[in-house]
């Protein structure tokens, strides 16, 4: 198969050899799971149990709010013994919503059922996936089944399973591949029914031999119509775009999806996770992660969804200097704030850090434009420009100079000879831009409702004149046929537009603008809601004054 | 037709009306901040001078010689561009409102530009015809447009550079300036071949 | 004696033609609206708090463009959006007028709803209709909608609205700017240098 190749790249050391060595194995069960409730991309799942309330292992415990939202499930049985915030592992350091779980130590299963594909609508395959939580697992946890939704009228011809794995010391992938080869390959046939794809192409990195072998004897046993395809190993050839870019030579623009290009692009895990959650009805309740770095005994462990990330280490025997955990590997990844902080459906990786792992980086020095950075660039970029404009918040000028195409590779950082951290400046030019779009949204939001509002007003205030000339019209009649009845015609009755002439009506002034309460209280009496307001102020008098006595007594 | 192309380039690069005659300063160094308005205001002089010269040339061809009132030259000039400007701005703003944004304010500020006056008197001082006026104003409103817009592509680097506290804002930009009109200087050489 | 004659005739017949001429177009080529205002108006948060002193964005928004208002007083909009207002308006920067309020972090209003007595007074006050409830039933606050304007909290008789602020969510929060280095050359005095050399 003819391959092709992406501009830029690097060769990093590939560190990977310390941890494939041994195979996965199953981490212990601990006391206390932390289950985030906003794992994806999207809307954040609302709880679906209660403190105090018992689950099972595999129960759902949060359900997907809207379309772009995935499910979360219980990782083990035990108790619901707090939803409250917890620290996550985001560089933010911030909390989010977690349940809380206690566990009992049975392990017990909740009844599972394998799903009927032959007799289901493709749609209700995908509202399946959604609420057994299926995400992608290479690290980016956009939910899968939006991934499986191809817009109309367009055809996927090549269905790409990203086993490229490019980033060092990440291992999980290439251990899954080895040890699960028949799952990966059964949930890409799986993935390639769903979209009915011409042809499903696993690319794998050319430093994982042990894996593509292992991948293509499961492939001759099943008789698989699909391509294991051998990628030379440049970073970063695992990101969907590049792995596009070398398998098919297509190149997606930020700005669009790449189904526009009949291209659509899962990781092994996922593609293993869902295969797993249709054959056996098993949830994604936990997932392989690569501890390496300053400990021990490097290797990947099958964890649990929600194990707090300190446990999960201490397995790994850690260096008594360690002196943090990067989540990710070390282009991409992060310090995490807390190492309290559970593992959630993005770990892929965790980084014991220590001192002396990585060599500290040097101060930044100003940029000199030499443009090691631009031949770097995988998205052929120019970080230079875009550092240039992010350094100085002139953030209208980075649009020219597509900021939103940056895939945060860290390419350009890794060649950059002045050691400036050029990613951090794109991810804050990148928030501060969404940050001022949010904002222009809520602001056209609110001239919309405050317009609309006005114009509202404007409208009853015409209708009631008109209601009010209606009324005198018809009072006028009425007082002609009177006065022709008592002979007393009197040229100074009721002019037309004499506001007092119509008190039923303008005795309630203030009903004009009350549009909700009118609406629903058309003959809401004024001067009764006056009396429960002076009733209700008179209320809160006493209770301000009582409260104001009180604390008196208490400080005398 | 070979005169009219040396009237343009010389207009145009050689004797430059900001960089080398140091003519509409003002709106070089006051509207030079941030590229969109130098477009603007780019097309906007380019547009007032070239009618400005043709104007001016004829007023002077049949209304100011023959009296012999060549005395009057500079107040019936500025006269004639300062209607003319306005007349622009308001028929641009009925027909063109897109235009007219894009011109914005520039159209006013150009009537108390020195430039504009400037090339119709260095025009009729040099005794061109009426085409001859026409592609001098042209070319010299290129000129300007030029230096206009690659100055503001500087300033805008500049902005975002580090450059020491007591040279920042106008102080840097006269450096640049000062660096373009010598950049300019040599293009002096050109007529030599 | 001639040549001032025809001098000042044909100043006056210039200045008739052109005065005539520019009189015309002005009536034939006159134009309503001003889209001065529109640009201004988007640049203002649309809080509709009026703590500039006009009653909600867009009337601030027209006396900014009449120049009968300065750019300095809107208070939710903060720096940043003087900073954008000036350059709009090819005005200086001035820091934000305190008579008219100081910068807060953004908030929205909660209603204590064991408190309220559904008086409707709130909802009347909301210039973008964010409070939902009837008449003698418990009004609730749509938090998305809110723009934490507080014309909402001095109507109310049992002051159960509290304005709380907006804490950052992983979703929202924004990576910090990295540190530029400082490239300071330390100046060390010359008569230091000697005396230490000396010693």
């Amino acid at each position: 198969m003819k391959l092709f190749s992406f501009k830029g790249g690097i060769k990093p050391d590939p560190n990977k050899t310390q941890s494939t060595v041994l195979p996965i194995a199953q981490a212990p069960l601990t006391s206390r799971y932390i289950v985030p409730l906003h794992q994806s991309v999207g809307g954040t799942p609302r709880p679906t149990v209660q403190v105090g309330e018992r689950v099972l292992k595999g129960q759902r415990i949060g359900e997907a709010d809207g379309w772009i939202s995935a499910a979360v499930h219980a990782p083990t049985s035990g108790t619901v013994v707090e939803i409250g915030p917890h620290i996550i592992p985001h560089p933010s350091g911030l909390a989010t919503d977690c349940v809380v779980i206690e566990a009992d130590g049975r392990d017990a299963w909740i009844e599972r059922t394998p799903f009927d594909l032959d007799q289901a609508e493709p749609d209700a395959v995908r509202d399946y996936l959604r609420d057994m939580g299926i995400v992608g697992l290479g690290g980016a946890v956009f939910p899968s089944h939006v991934k499986l939704s191809v817009p109309r009228g367009k055809q996927v011809e090549q269905l790409i399973i990203n086993g490229a794995e490019c980033e060092p010391f990440i291992t999980c992938d290439d251990r899954l591949m080895r040890e699960q080869a028949t799952e990966v390959v059964q949930g890409s046939l799986l993935f390639g029914r769903l979209l009915n794809a011409g042809k499903v192409l696993i690319g794998i990195e050319d430093n994982k031999p042990e894996a593509i072998a292992a991948l293509k004897e499961a492939q001759q046993q099943l008789e698989a119509p699909l391509e294991i395809v051998t990628v030379p190993t440049i970073y970063p050839t695992g990101g969907a775009k590049e792995l596009i870019r070398v398998l098919t030579g297509k190149e997606v623009p930020g700005s669009r999806r790449s189904t526009d290009f009949g291209v659509q692009v899962f990781n092994v895990a996922t593609v293993q996770s869902a295969w797993r959650a249709i054959t056996y009805g098993e949830p994604l309740i936990s997932r392989i992660v690569t501890i390496s770095g300053a400990v021990g005994e490097a290797r990947n462990w099958s964890v649990p969804i929600g194990m707090p990330i300190n446990v999960l280490v201490k397995l790994a025997q850690p260096r008594t200097d360690m002196d943090g955990v990067i989540m990710g590997g070390p282009m991409m990844g992060f310090r995490i704030p807390a190492t309290a902080a559970p593992v959630i459906k993005a770990t892929n990786s965790l980084i014991v850090h220590a001192p002396g792992l990585f060599p500290p980086k040097p101060a930044e020095l100003p940029c000199i434009r030499c443009g090691s950075c631009a031949q770097a660039c995988p998205q052929e970029l120019q970080p230079f420009e875009l550092y240039w404009w992010s350094r100085s918040a002139k953030f209208e000028k980075l649009e020219n100079y597509k900021l939103f195409d940056c895939i945060e590779c860290g390419c350009c950082d890794f060649v950059c000879p002045s050691h400036i951290p050029l990613v951090n400046y794109f991810r804050f030019a990148k928030s501060e831009i969404l940050a001022e779009q949010r904002e222009q949204q809520i602001a056209d939001a609110a001239r919309e409702r405050h317009e609309f509002r006005q114009e509202r007003a404007e409208r009853e205030k015409r209708e009631k004149a008109e209601r009010l000339a209606k009324a005198n019209a018809a009072r006028k009649a009425e007082g002609k046929d009177l006065s022709a009845a008592a002979l007393s015609p009197s040229p100074k009755t009721a002019p037309a537009n004499d506001p007092d002439a119509a008190p039923d009506i303008s005795s309630h002034p203030d009903q004009a603008s009350t549009p909700i309460s009118m609406d629903n209280h058309p003959v809401l009496d004024a001067t009764a809601k006056q009396a429960a307001i002076l009733a209700a102020t008179e209320r809160a008098r006493l209770k301000r004054e009582k409260h104001a006595g009180k604390s008196r007594d208490t400080t005398h | 037709m070979t005169g009219y192309l040396f009237i343009l380039i010389g207009a145009v690069l050689v004797n430059n009306v900001v960089l080398v005659r140091i003519l509409g300063l003002c709106p070089f160094m006051g509207v030079s901040r941030k590229l969109t308005t130098a477009y603007g205001m780019g097309a906007a002089t380019t547009f007032v001078l070239t009618m400005g010269t043709g104007a001016s040339y004829i007023i002077d061809h049949y209304l100011l010689m023959p009296f012999g009132l060549e005395y009057l030259r500079t107040i019936s000039f500025i006269v004639t561009i300062a209607a003319l400007v306005q007349l622009t701005e308001l028929v641009i703003q009925k027909t063109s409102p897109m235009l007219h944004q894009v011109l914005g304010i520039y159209l006013p500020l150009i009537t108390t530009n020195c430039a504009v006056l400037g090339v119709p008197l260095i025009n009729v001082s040099q005794n061109n015809d009426f085409i001859a006026s026409l592609v001098f104003g042209a070319g010299s409103s290129i000129g300007f447009s030029l230096a206009l817009i690659l100055f503001a592509g500087i300033r805008e680097r500049v902005e975002a550079a580090d450059v020491p506290q007591h040279f920042r804002g106008v102080a840097i930009a006269m450096v640049t300036a000062g660096l373009m009109s010598l950049a300019f200087m040599g293009f002096a050489g050109l007529d030599r071949y | 004696m001639d040549g001032i004659l025809y001098a000042i005739a044909i100043m006056a017949l210039g200045g008739v033609v052109l005065g005539a001429l520019l009189g015309y177009a002005s009536t034939r080529f006159k134009v309503e609206g001003d889209p001065l205002v529109d640009k201004i108006d988007s640049i203002l948060p649309q809080t509709q708090c009026g703590q500039c002193g006009f009653p909600g964005c867009r009337p601030y928004a027209e006396a900014i463009a009449k120049d009968e208002a300065d750019i300095n007083q809107c208070p939710p909009g903060g720096d940043e959006n003087i900073h954008k207002l000036a350059e709009l308006l090819g005005k200086e920067y001035k820091p934000l007028s305190e008579e008219h309020g100081i910068e807060k972090p953004k908030q929205v209003a909660i209603i204590d709803e064991k408190v309220c007595i559904g008086c409707t007074l709130c909802i009347q006050a909301c210039p973008v209709d964010a409070i939902i409830g009837a008449a003698k039933q418990m009004h609730t606050i749509a938090e998305d909608l809110c723009t934490g304007c507080e014309l909402c909290i001095p109507p109310c008789p049992v002051e159960c609205i509290h304005m709380v602020t907006v804490v950052d969510t992983p979703d929202t929060w924004k990576w910090q700017k990295p540190g530029t280095a400082s490239r300071v050359i330390p100046i060390i005095p010359v008569m230091a240098t000697i005396q230490s050399e000396h010693a």
